[in-house]
């Protein structure tokens, strides 16, 4: 609120579409206070529960602050304790591979982002700065693509693995995405086509190739829009569900975190889920994207921003 | 030929064969994973296919068997519902939040923390939820128990659907608004300007002048929820999976259970390409309804 006013004060040019009203007002701080509140509330749940004792969770279940603290339900996620302690904490003996699954979920999330900008990057250019006849109708195909349904795609794409033999393999759920994604040629396409064309006129009078133009002018003039195009399909990759578990989760080398913490979930001999460990294991599963938020928050707000108005 | 080259602009000159190497990876990964798979999947949608022994084609078989069968209506009536419930919820308060961010605030701490929920997995999302409003020990019902009410079941046959919908408003709501938000900054401080001298109180500026001028961006919006919306998965496969009984067997859901479950691939096939068909028509419909790319501002 205080940078709410702040800013305000510095630029009163805004103030024509700020409240006039102070009934208003009062209205609207109040209903954003309560959004912040339904926004943050359930992740700090989260962590209250995690901290909690999962035996003694019912025992106090408004209690705001964990309800007698350890850090049993990390460790029983992490595998960290014996299946003997993880049954005394109240977990359920089930235990997941959570370093594993978590090191593959960065694995898959950053192998496929890399490549598949760095190609969608040339791509784009292609379709951009380059000129010759049927460019346009083949950037027309990319644009059908992007409107085709993932569903529909899974049934025999899943086929196309398995006749690779890449079924329970890190590199069987990341192809579909290395090469290629349409939204990424699309969304750099739009910036690369505000490249201004007499700068890479002169660069070819000067017997620049369009390698190194593609290098040395064009992807440095878009870099912004490039790293919000990782930030954005490193958080897709990141959170994807579907794919990877038809694909991967048959073998814990190439079972993702989101897939790993529903087996976990799912683990539940006693009818009800650890659910101490259920939160410390998703609490840490959205510890990079809540990292992320706080190194890059601006970046991200921008782009999610910018992707919407073409 | 050689002789036009030297005339023209070097800009005419075709780059064709420089660019083959630009568009080459690109091109052979949408032929692999998305032209050929389509085509493979519309005709897979004709056969009967077990996945252990090679697709027979049996024409329409599986089409006129889907819409026979009991559980397509199911599925469409589940996703529907939560469609609606979705994206009408999820579209009036995330244009009430985007208003509140560009009225009230310009923060980017509030805007980031609003972002938030869109940047957790569905899957976390629905675990968390899951856990929130659990019938024994979930914080919602502990409350409403405190107060003496009656506990209430949130994921039974009829409240399983809405539930998971507004699980799917807190998680979108944030990114939705940014984006209705950033239209919000379209508009020109001099309308807001002249309804102020002319008068108009908050509501009817809203009514009159931000939403007619905000139509192209919310038929945009519009656009991509629905598309999203109807293609629901990961929040229903990790808390009711399907169920109690079919009651939240959406169909992304069901065509997993036919391929995967019964391995029936044909009949999946058959299944999803009836929803590619239905989200085309939905999508065409909505850009010819609400005119979108059409502003208001141009008129």
């Amino acid at each position: 609120m205080t940078i709410a006013k702040e800013k305000k004060y510095r630029e009163p040019v805004e103030s024509k579409a700020s409240p006039r009203s102070r009934g208003s007002k009062i209205f609207g701080y109040t209903s954003l206070t309560i959004l912040v509140f339904i926004t943050l509330f359930p992740i700090y749940w989260m962590l209250r529960t995690a901290l909690s004792t999962s035996k003694t969770l019912f025992s106090d279940p408004l209690s705001l602050l964990p309800v007698h603290f350890t850090w049993g339900g990390f460790g029983r996620v992490l595998g960290l304790l014996s299946p003997d302690a993880a049954l005394a904490e109240g977990g359920s003996g089930a235990s997941i591979n959570f370093f594993q699954f978590f090191g593959n979920s960065m694995i898959v999330s950053t192998v496929t982002t890399l490549s598949q900008v760095f190609f969608s990057a040339a791509a784009a250019y292609a379709f951009s700065i380059l000129k010759f006849r049927g460019r346009d109708k083949l950037f027309f195909l990319f644009l059908i693509a992007m409107t085709v349904p993932g569903i529909f795609l899974v049934l025999p794409n899943f086929l196309l693995i398995r006749d690779l033999g890449l079924l329970n393999t890190l590199l069987g759920i990341m192809l579909p995405g290395l090469l290629m994604s349409p939204f990424a040629i699309f969304f750099l396409r739009q910036f690369f086509l505000g490249t201004n064309l007499s700068i890479i006129e002169a660069a070819r009078i000067d017997g620049a190739s369009h390698f190194r133009i593609f290098r040395q002018i064009v992807v440095p003039l878009a870099w912004p829009q490039i790293v919000t195009l990782f930030i954005l399909q490193f958080i897709f990759y990141w959170n994807d569900y579907l794919w990877p578990f038809y694909v991967g989760n048959g073998a814990p080398e190439s079972t993702v975190l989101t897939v790993g913490l529903g087996i976990f979930k799912s683990q539940t001999p006693q009818g009800s889920p650890d659910w101490s460990g259920l939160m410390a294991g998703a609490l840490i599963a959205a510890l990079p994207m809540i990292l992320l938020m706080i190194v890059a928050g601006k970046k991200i707000v921008g782009s999610i921003q910018s992707s919407g108005v073409k | 030929m050689a002789k036009n080259a030297l005339a023209k602009k070097p800009a005419r000159r075709s780059d064709f064969l420089t660019a083959i190497p630009f568009m080459l990876p690109a091109l052979i990964g949408l032929s692999i994973f998305v032209l050929i798979p389509g085509i493979r999947g519309v005709y897979l949608a004709f056969t009967s296919y077990d996945v252990f022994t090679d697709p027979v084609f049996i024409g329409f078989d599986n089409f006129v068997k889907m819409f026979q069968d009991p559980l397509f209506w199911n599925a469409l009536a589940v996703t529907s519902e939560y469609v609606v419930l979705n994206i009408g919820i999820q579209t009036v308060v995330s244009l009430f939040i985007a208003v509140l961010l560009h009225r009230f605030t310009r923060s980017t701490l509030v805007r980031g923390i609003v972002l938030m929920p869109y940047l957790i997995s569905n899957v976390i999302v629905a675990l968390v939820w899951y856990w929130l409003l659990d019938y024994n020990l979930g914080l919602v019902n502990s409350v409403i128990d405190f107060l003496g009410l009656p506990k209430f079941t949130f994921f039974d046959d009829v409240t399983a659907m809405p539930t998971i919908a507004l699980i799917n408003v807190w998680r979108h709501m944030g990114y939705t608004s940014l984006l209705i938000f950033a239209g919000l900054q379209a508009i020109p401080e001099d309308v807001y300007a002249a309804a102020a001298v002319d008068g108009a109180g908050e509501w009817r500026t809203f009514r009159s002048i931000t939403l007619p001028l905000l139509r192209p961006v919310m038929a945009f919006v519009l656009v991509i929820t629905i598309t999203g919306s109807f293609q629901i998965f990961d929040t229903v496969a990790v808390t009711t999976n399907g169920g109690p009984v079919n009651a939240t067997r959406v169909f992304s859901l069901w065509i997993a259970s036919k391929a995967w479950g019964d391995f029936n691939f044909g009949y999946a096939s058959a299944i999803s390409v009836f929803l590619m068909v239905l989200l085309s028509l939905v999508a065409f419909a909505q850009t010819k309804l609400l005119k979108a790319g059409e502003s208001d501002l141009e008129r």
